[in-house]
């Protein structure tokens, strides 16, 4: 990178864009960088590092909102959270440990662009279905808004649905309000030993369709279980299936109980309290349980493909068996996560082969960089799709000068 | 309410639009006969009527994209219409448009419970996706007030809200795929029984996008296991102040009620004289709370709320003891719009959110802008997500009294927006909150959203004169002024 421009307000982000869409400069745009290595490798010359845009604005607890700078680092807002007992409910992974960086340097304005999600999300939805409202500056050069700081809000189309996810293709944003709501009270996880996949599916299925307000289905096959923390799962030798409750304490034991009732014969059965489900949760949602840390330098490439959650275990084995790989299973078998040996293609015919066959979408999240100039990072577009993302792109950003590939080439 | 000058030419050649639809929709698909049109010539914000230039009716996806394309070919415009339901007048005829009707799409298509899910044509209701998955101890949750009617198609449009969206969320959150067919006739599909989209989330954006981006014509919804149980508390109070209080202290406790919702006086009257819920009448106010879940969590629940409620000086708690009187407790509230039309000629419904500690300031505004215009409201109000339904009573036998009822409901809105909310929380925009618009955006926030709108309908033929206040012509929202050569930024650190 030649240059990096490092606006220290919204002032300095528009005038940045500005002389870029004059010039026909495209920028880098970048919040703290945790997530640099996600998406198509295509960096512009000029960076626009957003981490001087940062501090949490208003925060009003009895409303249920938050409005942040966008680069605001998430550990500043958890801990805000957790001074009033609330949290982000969409969970946002940390993705930072698995692009070879730290914990905890994640921004909120890079949770929202990447659309980030965690094991609630079968319960609660995703940072799109959390991200209220912004203030941004669009490749045109100019300043707008949407959304608002409540929750039911349907006054104009819903842009904040289509930044989510955008990575930065769209619009810099420079002001984010988001949703939180209360912290559990107590949470409780129910581990089922020793299932292969497609039990395990099917077990998660009858859980996730019972009255018991199970809020996350996790499947863990005994390489990824063996390198949990958790001594519980990590000592069992065998493949865990586990499956979280949260709420009100009566209500999580009463939850609790009634789920070992009805998945008794399935197999053997434990159960973690809080804290060591708070770790379990935190390594499955981060993609911790891989082993990915160990890998030197060319390590594994790694897949996050979503799919129909009974289809999740036959893509999956398949996959693993053909790249020379292996899986876990997060959203009750919905989301797989899957590390395969590195190779110049990442296999990437394969892997959309793959959805093509059982529906949904696969994301290469991490290889080299110069596997990610060469291979479509995330799921090729239908050519009617392919053409109206384009346009969508040309509306927010037509001279191409943010962020210019990222997701994908032209747009 | 000013619309788009119709097209003397388009109307010119009605007969041979009319014979095109007769080629591509057979039998009694078109109607083109002007008492025919009658039925469609309002959605239920009935204030506006017209009539529009046809009616079609198609039953199939690759109908609907034969009519699209023959329009875009003949610029010819399309106001997509679900069960007409819609409270804003998003489906309201134009003279020189044809009125799309998906009400033949009416099937619903797979049921997958080991995914959570039913997909469903657009035209079958809110309610029909319960009752053919209830037998499971499935539902599907959103659930509008008018849920017995309105389509899943229409609540895709208007991301439709209702009592147990604070715990449940709104249609957007419960979607996962659709079907939708362009402008230019092209079909599309994006999600499907997956979470959440590869590329950008088209999806999100096309739900609430009032029939202004494409044609759904097919709909993927997640469906829930129905709670274990649920309990309501009637809550009343001397004083509105105390009600907001109350509110408050509950999602301040960390509780998130299935349903939470409120009732001015004249509310209560209204509701009591026609449903007789057995709703006190010394009270200023009342909310009724419901918990829902695990019978352990509810029971739990209902003594916290109760407290709670006893903290915030309530004047008169009832618990309900059994799923009928919680039904009682509900059914006032459920028939507020018809109970207010018993006491009213006619009313509006306005529709703004704001935030839950300005509702006893809200209610006072309203109360003096009341005084002020000789009008009577009475408030129904989601507290839990701030989402106020005031029903302004007026008499449009009296043209002044429509006049000022629409004054008085503006005046709402705009405070509504002045105290930190927003125009329209579940009803949209349609025709109208569309003035209102530039109360809440700036003329360069509307253009970026039109500028979507010319990325999915540039010759804009979709429902136009709805949502935004200025029609732009696309190549005027896309051009671009830019002055090259200036300083690059000399108060920007650089590295």
């Amino acid at each position: 990178m030649t240059e990096t421009l490092k606006p220290t307000n919204a002032a300095q982000v528009l005038e940045a864009v500005k002389w870029a869409a004059a010039e026909g400069t495209p920028l880098d745009v970048v919040g703290r960088g945790s997530k640099r290595g996600f998406g198509r490798a295509a960096a512009p010359s000029v960076g626009l590092d957003l981490s001087g845009l940062a501090g949490i604005g208003r925060y009003e607890p009895s409303e249920l909102f938050m409005t942040a700078h966008a680069a605001t680092p998430m550990a500043e807002i958890e801990a805000a959270l957790r001074q009033n007992n609330q949290q982000m409910a969409f969970e946002p992974a940390d993705l930072g440990p698995l692009f070879g960086g730290d914990e905890d340097e994640g921004t909120i304005g890079g949770a929202i662009a990447c659309n980030l999600a965690g094991p609630r999300r079968i319960k609660v939805g995703a940072a799109r279905d959390h991200f209220l409202g912004f203030s941004a500056v669009s490749g045109r050069g100019e300043v707008f808004k949407s959304g608002g700081t409540v929750v039911k809000n349907v006054t104009g189309f819903d842009l904040s649905k289509l930044l989510a996810g955008s990575f930065g293709t769209l619009a810099v944003m420079t002001e984010i309000t988001f949703k939180v709501l209360p912290a559990p009270e107590k949470t409780r996880t129910v581990l089922v030993f020793g299932l292969a996949d497609a039990a395990a599916a099917m077990t998660m299925a009858k859980a996730l369709g019972s009255a018991h307000e199970v809020s996350s289905a996790a499947h863990l096959p005994p390489a990824a279980a063996g390198r949990s923390k958790v001594s519980y799962v990590g000592g069992a030798g065998r493949a865990v299936t586990a499956i979280r409750v949260e709420g009100p304490g009566p209500s999580v034991e009463h939850r609790c109980r009634a789920l070992k009732a009805l998945l008794k014969g399935k197999g053997d059965i434990e159960e973690l309290h809080s804290e060591n489900s708070r770790t379990l949760w935190r390594e499955i949602r981060d993609a911790a349980l891989l082993g990915l840390a160990a890998d030197g330098a060319g390590g594994r490439q790694v897949w996050r493909l979503s799919l129909p959650p009974t289809a999740g275990p036959g893509a999956a084995e398949t996959l693993a068996r053909e790249l020379t790989g292996e899986a876990y299973y997060d959203w009750g078998g919905g989301l797989v996560w899957l590390a395969v040996a590195a190779r110049p293609d990442a296999g990437h015919q394969i892997v959309r082969a793959a959805i093509a066959a059982a529906g949904g979408h696969a994301t290469l999240v991490r290889a080299d960089a110069d596997v990610r100039a060469r291979v479509p990072v995330f799921e090729p577009l239908a050519a009617r799709l392919g053409e109206l993302t384009a346009r969508v792109k040309g509306a927010f950003d037509p001279k191409g000068v943010l962020n210019p590939g990222r997701m994908y080439e032209g747009v | 309410m000013r619309m788009p000058e119709p097209d003397a030419g388009v109307i010119a050649r009605r007969a041979e639009i009319v014979a095109a639809m007769r080629a591509i929709v057979p039998g009694e698909g078109v109607i083109a006969d002007a008492d025919e049109m009658k039925a469609y010539d309002c959605d239920g914000l009935m204030a506006y009527k017209g009539l529009p230039l046809i009616v079609v009716l198609p039953e199939t996806t690759r109908q609907v994209s034969r009519i699209l394309k023959y329009c875009a070919e003949r610029q010819v415009k399309i106001v997509p219409r679900g069960a007409g339901t819609g409270l804003s007048g998003g489906a309201l005829p134009m003279a020189d448009a044809i009125t799309l009707g998906l009400g033949k799409f009416n099937r619903i298509l797979e049921i997958d419970f080991d995914n959570r899910c039913v997909i469903t044509q657009p035209g079958v209701t809110n309610l029909a996706i319960t009752k053919a998955v209830e037998h499971a101890g499935f539902y599907y949750a959103p659930d509008p007030s008018s849920q017995i009617a309105c389509s899943i198609g229409g609540n895709v449009a208007e991301n439709s809200g209702g009592v147990h969206s604070l715990k449940y969320g709104l249609t957007a959150n419960n979607v996962l795929g659709l079907e939708m067919v362009l402008m230019d006739g092209e079909v599309a599909r994006i999600g499907g029984k997956h979470l959440d989209s590869g590329g950008y989330d088209l999806l999100g954006v096309l739900t609430g996008s009032e029939g202004l981006l494409g044609v759904i014509t097919e709909v993927t919804v997640r469906i829930l296991q129905k709670p274990e149980t649920a309990r309501a508390l009637l809550i009343g109070f001397a004083a509105n102040e105390s009600a907001g209080n109350c509110v408050a202290a509950i999602i301040g406790a960390g509780i998130i009620p299935g349903g939470m919702e409120m009732m001015d006086k004249p509310a209560i009257h209204a509701t009591e004289a026609f449903v007789h819920a057995g709703y006190p009448l010394d009270v200023q106010a009342l909310l009724i709370v419901e918990l829902d879940g695990p019978e352990a969590e509810v029971d739990y629940l209902i003594e916290r709320v109760e407290s709670i409620a006893g903290q915030t000086g309530a004047t008169y708690v009832r618990i309900s003891q059994s799923d009928a009187e919680r039904q009682v407790f509900w059914s006032g509230r459920k028939n507020a719009f018809p109970a207010v039309g018993r006491i009213s000629p006619d009313y509006l419904c306005m529709d703004g959110t704001i935030p839950r500690n300005r509702l006893a300031d809200v209610l006072k505004k309203i109360g003096a802008l009341s005084e002020h215009y000789g009008l009577r409201v009475a408030n129904v109000f989601h507290a839990g997500d701030g989402n106020l339904h005031p029903l302004i009573l007026f008499d449009a036998n009296k043209p002044e009294e429509l006049a000022a009822a629409e004054k008085f409901g503006a005046d709402i809105l705009r405070y509504c927006v002045q105290v930190g909310g927003v125009l329209t929380g579940e009803h949209g925009v349609g025709v109208e909150k569309r003035d209102l618009m530039g109360e809440m955006f700036t003329e360069d926030d509307m253009k970026q959203q039109q500028r979507l709108k010319c990325a999915f309908d540039p010759g804009q033929l979709m429902n136009p004169g709805k949502v935004y206040p200025t029609l732009h012509r696309c190549a005027e929202l896309g051009r671009m002024y830019v002055h090259h050569g200036k300083l690059p930024f000399p108060d920007i650190p650089r590295f």
